[in-house]
């Protein structure tokens, strides 16, 4: 069993003074194993911060990142999964699943995590999973109103993996969990 | 020398314990034999080693302490001696006729503490005879002692009020007279000391002195026991007494020692009912008395003392506590020309603090103090002293920390006014104190009134205070400060969008004195502040007020143009064009269409003149026909103009897949799913063909310079766009168009001269995947893929 920590687009300190008090107190070093982060954190501070709850850490690009050598896409295996990461404003048009499907088949990945909408979403297709964890500040964007602000965990387990999202409304942390598991007929490495 | 001196004490002391001891032995074999007359011999002897002055007071207390041993079992020995049938009287007149002063008052002492036991006479004659012997001594240090020996006897058997030495009406009068008289006696020869001996040895003269002071102070200690003295008492006699021996013997350590020894032995409910009488001492001290020190222990003690509970809160307003502590400071400080600006500024924060937690409701207290504090820092200047700028920081840290809410001391008027006299440096530091009030305490500043006192507090950090060298800042610490400034901008806020406009032209007036430095760390807050006051604004009707003065998104906007605008100073292109972009998309949600097009036309001026970087403008293109993706505002002319630049941009970046890439996603700005009017099926094509065209540029210049042709990823990746145009119902998308692609890419990718590039393999393999799983999914999908021919290669 792994925990893997999926967030993004915190905006700090242009759209949100700092994460919610409520998500930083479930947030505690040593639970997490992997953290991957699509980007827009955007200071260098908060990047220390996240080095804090698990040193083995995974950022891509966005475009308010003041440090300018995240990659813009990133795959990494975590147990029988293969992972992509890709912040999103160069997925145009953005959010569109079908474009973010076929970024997955560029990476060749079974979960894509990816951001910039600020709305959470997770979707199932043939090709496996396209996860976005939305804006863990609940930032302003363009694109979606009404954020809240909300982050991701997968637990991944073999060939299975449960997404929870965890989303701050009216300062209530509520919890949905959703359950995926990775057919053997899929991808293939 | 000074070791030579020390062994000349040791072996000082140690003759005279030796004779003290061998006059013990031979005064207790006396005792045994009952032998009076050789016992007042010997111990007369005994007493005699007291007489030294070769002693340090270390040392003498050493040898005093044993003679004081031995002194108790004379005591027992007299009183003996007077159950065997001796006058005591008898005894009284006979030690007097020892033949040295010293052991003679010593030995007096002794028998008077055993004849005011006996009753037979009242103790305050007898006290009163013993304090006014022992005037015979007048050498400080052996006075002292002795008379602290008399101290220590008599202080159980003082005619205080339920003692049974109780006398007749005055009794209690007589006790403290008794105690008040020992006291000025001592205090006298204890300064005294400071007077004696060679100029030279000051300094080592005033470290015995300190060792001393406990012995002049117990006297106090034995005043504070008495029973008998209440508050009456203590207001007409003991304190106005003590106090005027604190002040005329004009002795700096004696005067220092004692307010102190006052203010920590007497209770605190006499204090506060004396306040005046006592704090009338303060300016007739010494200049050089280290008075702030003392009042704030005072003030300290009388707000523990109010915090003990709500009830003695009515004697703090009866008695006028505050203003008379803050006359009292005023009044030091002015009879202390000489007193450094920590001293003062101590004391006002030590009355700050006792304002605080005693009159909590009282904000004019507190901005009187700083008032006060202001006056006294007037004509200063910058504060220099590092001391005095800690005690500025803990006096304007002290509301703070009490109401947890920083709104509370932007209603004081002197709380800016004393952070001027604070340097750059420190104002800084206490800017972003108040800062980390806010964030800690989740305070919203909710008017621009506040914001702009907030701003007067901070403007250390909004702007350079003076011409200081930049380069003396640290970057990494400026940084830090100036987020914490963007953090602040976002606590600003309030429902109300009139006010909530006013506050962001309040923020944009000072973020705009900040200079370049500062902008890139400001300006996109405030962009995002008012962002969102527009996403308020636009649900609701053009002029909700129906006022023309009023808020209008249209008037925000154009605050936003002079925001961003700002950036050019500094400059930062490729932030300005993101929020060049983000305001275009808002006015679009608004439906200006005029706006989102002057927005857009800002972002492509910076585009063209200002981005140079190849990667720089990858990155902004990606931004630019995202966002314009998304436009549904613009008519077609304005449209037009628009997509026709981005396909311009696109084709001209630098590297061939960056063109590919950006050509074929300008392919979406001619078929939007939700836009009906937008679904120009050729010019899709067009972009994806144009595509095709630098994908094969790229191949054979990679031929050219490498002599392999490069990978097919880009073929690929044009392949899933026409796929994506397909399943979208693009007429002009065929099957035999994508037929052809894909065999194009299986003859490239079997070519000998094609480099190997795994990540195209699986893009590929993924992709054909793909087309099979759709061909098989049934339905409608299904048949339009019908004819296509997935070979596994």
């Amino acid at each position: 069993m792994v925990l893997v920590l999926a967030l993004g687009d915190l905006h700090i300190p242009h759209r949100a003074p700092d994460l919610p008090a409520k998500f930083k107190s479930m947030l505690v070093p040593g639970k997490i194993q992997h953290i991957i982060c699509t980007g827009n954190l955007c200071i260098k501070e908060v990047h220390d911060y996240l080095k804090t709850l698990c040193p083995d850490l995974h950022i891509t690009r966005g475009e308010y990142d003041e440090e300018t050598r995240y990659p813009e896409t990133k795959t990494l295996t975590i147990g029988q999964f293969k992972l992509g990461l890709c912040h999103g404003h160069q997925v145009i048009p953005w959010g569109d699943l079908d474009s973010l499907a076929m970024l997955q088949r560029q990476l060749d990945v079974d979960i894509l995590v990816t951001g910039h909408t600020h709305q959470f979403t997770a979707y199932k297709h043939e090709g496996g999973v396209v996860i976005n964890p939305g804006s863990a500040t609940g930032a302003y964007s363009s694109i979606t109103y009404d954020v809240n602000p909300s982050f991701v965990l997968m637990d991944i387990d073999g060939l299975r993996v449960v997404v929870y999202v965890y989303e701050l409304i009216d300062g209530e942390v509520k919890v949905d969990k959703i359950d995926f598991k990775k057919t053997t007929t899929t991808t293939a490495h | 020398m000074m070791t030579g001196v020390a062994d000349d004490e040791d072996k000082w002391l140690a003759a005279g314990i030796a004779g003290l001891q061998q006059n013990a032995f031979y005064m207790h074999r006396a005792m045994d034999s009952n032998n009076l007359r050789d016992a007042l011999k010997y111990s007369a002897q005994m007493l005699s080693e007291l007489r030294t002055s070769k002693l340090s007071p270390h040392k003498y207390y050493e040898l005093y302490m044993r003679a004081f041993d031995e002194l108790r079992k004379l005591e027992m020995f007299f009183k003996e001696e007077t159950r065997r049938g001796c006058s005591i009287v008898d005894l009284y007149e006979l030690v007097q006729h020892a033949g040295n002063i010293l052991p003679r008052l010593y030995l007096l002492c002794t028998v008077g503490s055993v004849y005011i036991k006996s009753k037979e006479a009242p103790a305050k004659d007898i006290l009163k005879d013993l304090v006014e012997m022992c005037r015979g001594i007048q050498h400080p240090l052996r006075g002292l002692f002795l008379r602290s020996y008399l101290s220590q006897l008599s202080r159980d058997k003082l005619p205080d009020i339920g003692s049974e030495y109780e006398g007749d009406a005055d009794t209690i009068t007589d006790a403290v007279e008794f105690v008040i008289q020992n006291f000025t006696e001592m205090n006298k020869l204890w300064v005294r000391m400071q007077h004696q001996g060679p100029a030279r040895e000051k300094e080592k003269r005033e470290k015995e002195r300190s060792e001393l002071r406990d012995l002049v102070g117990k006297n106090l200690h034995v005043l504070s026991q008495i029973e008998g003295i209440d508050l009456d008492m203590y207001k007409d006699t003991v304190l106005p007494r003590v106090l005027e021996q604190v002040v005329n013997c004009k002795d700096e350590i004696a005067q220092y020692y004692l307010m102190d020894c006052i203010i920590q032995v007497f209770p605190d409910e006499y204090h506060l009912q004396t306040l005046e009488i006592l704090l009338g001492a303060f300016p007739q001290l010494q200049a050089s008395v280290d008075i702030k020190t003392v009042l704030s222990q005072l003030m300290e003690r009388l707000a523990s003392y109010a915090a003990l509970s709500s009830e003695v809160l009515p004697e703090f307003l009866q008695v006028e506590a505050f203003s008379k502590l803050n006359s009292a400071i005023g009044k030091v400080i002015e009879a202390q020309p000489d007193m450094p600006v920590v001293g003062a500024v101590t004391l006002y924060s030590s009355l700050l603090k006792f304002s605080l937690h005693v009159h909590p409701d009282r904000l004019d207290y507190a901005d009187q103090v700083l008032g006060s504090c202001v006056k006294q820092l007037s004509g200063k200047g910058k504060i220099e002293d590092s001391k005095a700028t800690k005690q500025i920081v803990a006096l304007l840290s002290a509301p703070l920390e009490k109401y947890n809410n920083v709104v509370t001391a932007l209603k004081l008027p002197n709380y800016p006014r004393v952070m001027e006299y604070l340097d750059n440096e420190t104002n800084k530091v206490m800017a972003t104190v108040i800062i980390q009030s806010i964030m800690k305490n989740n305070t919203h500043i909710s008017t621009a009134d506040k914001v702009e006192a907030l701003f007067e507090l901070i403007k250390g950090l909004i702007k350079d205070l003076d011409d200081t060298l930049h380069d003396e800042v640290d970057e990494d610490d400026f940084k830090e400060e100036q987020c914490s400034v963007a953090r602040l901008i976002q606590m600003l806020h309030n429902e109300d969008p009139e006010e909530m406009f006013k506050i962001i032209c309040v923020v944009k007036k000072h973020i705009l004195t900040g200079g370049p430095k500062r902008l890139s760390f400001t300006v996109p807050p405030l962009v995002f502040s008012s962002l969102k006051l527009v996403r308020q604004l636009q649900g609701q009707d053009e002029n909700p007020f129906g006022d023309e003065e009023s808020t209008s998104t249209k008037k925000i906007f154009q605050l936003l143009n002079q925001i961003v605008e700002a950036l050019s100073s500094i400059p930062a292109p490729d932030l300005a064009l993101r929020l060049y972009l983000q305001c275009a998309e808002a006015a679009n949600d608004c439906d200006l269409e005029p706006v989102a097009y002057e927005f857009f036309t800002q972002a492509y001026i910076i585009y063209e003149e200002e981005i140079s970087d190849s990667r720089a403008q990858v990155t902004a293109m990606h931004l630019i026909i995202g966002t314009l993706q998304r436009m549904h505002v613009f008519g077609v002319e304005n449209r037009d103009t628009l997509t026709h630049k981005a396909t311009g941009y696109s084709a001209k970046l630098l590297k061939k897949p960056d063109q590919c890439r950006a050509v074929y996603a300008c392919s979406h700005l001619f078929w939007v799913d939700d836009q009906d009017n937008l679904k120009d099926g050729e010019r899709v094509l067009l972009c994806l063909k144009r595509g095709l065209r630098i994908a094969n540029a790229a191949q054979q210049m990679s031929n050219a310079t490498r002599g392999s042709t490069g990978s097919v990823m880009l073929f690929v990746e044009i392949l899933n766009k026409y796929i994506y145009f397909f399943e979208k119902g693009n007429p002009q998308i065929t099957i035999a168009s994508i037929q052809s692609l894909m065999e194009l890419i299986t003859s490239e990718m079997q070519s000998d001269s094609t480099t190997q590039d795994p990540a195209a393999d699986a893009f590929f393999a993924s992709t054909l995947r793909y087309i099979q799983f759709q061909k098989q999914k049934g339905g409608a999908i299904s048949e339009k893929y019908g004819t296509i021919k997935v070979s596994d290669s």
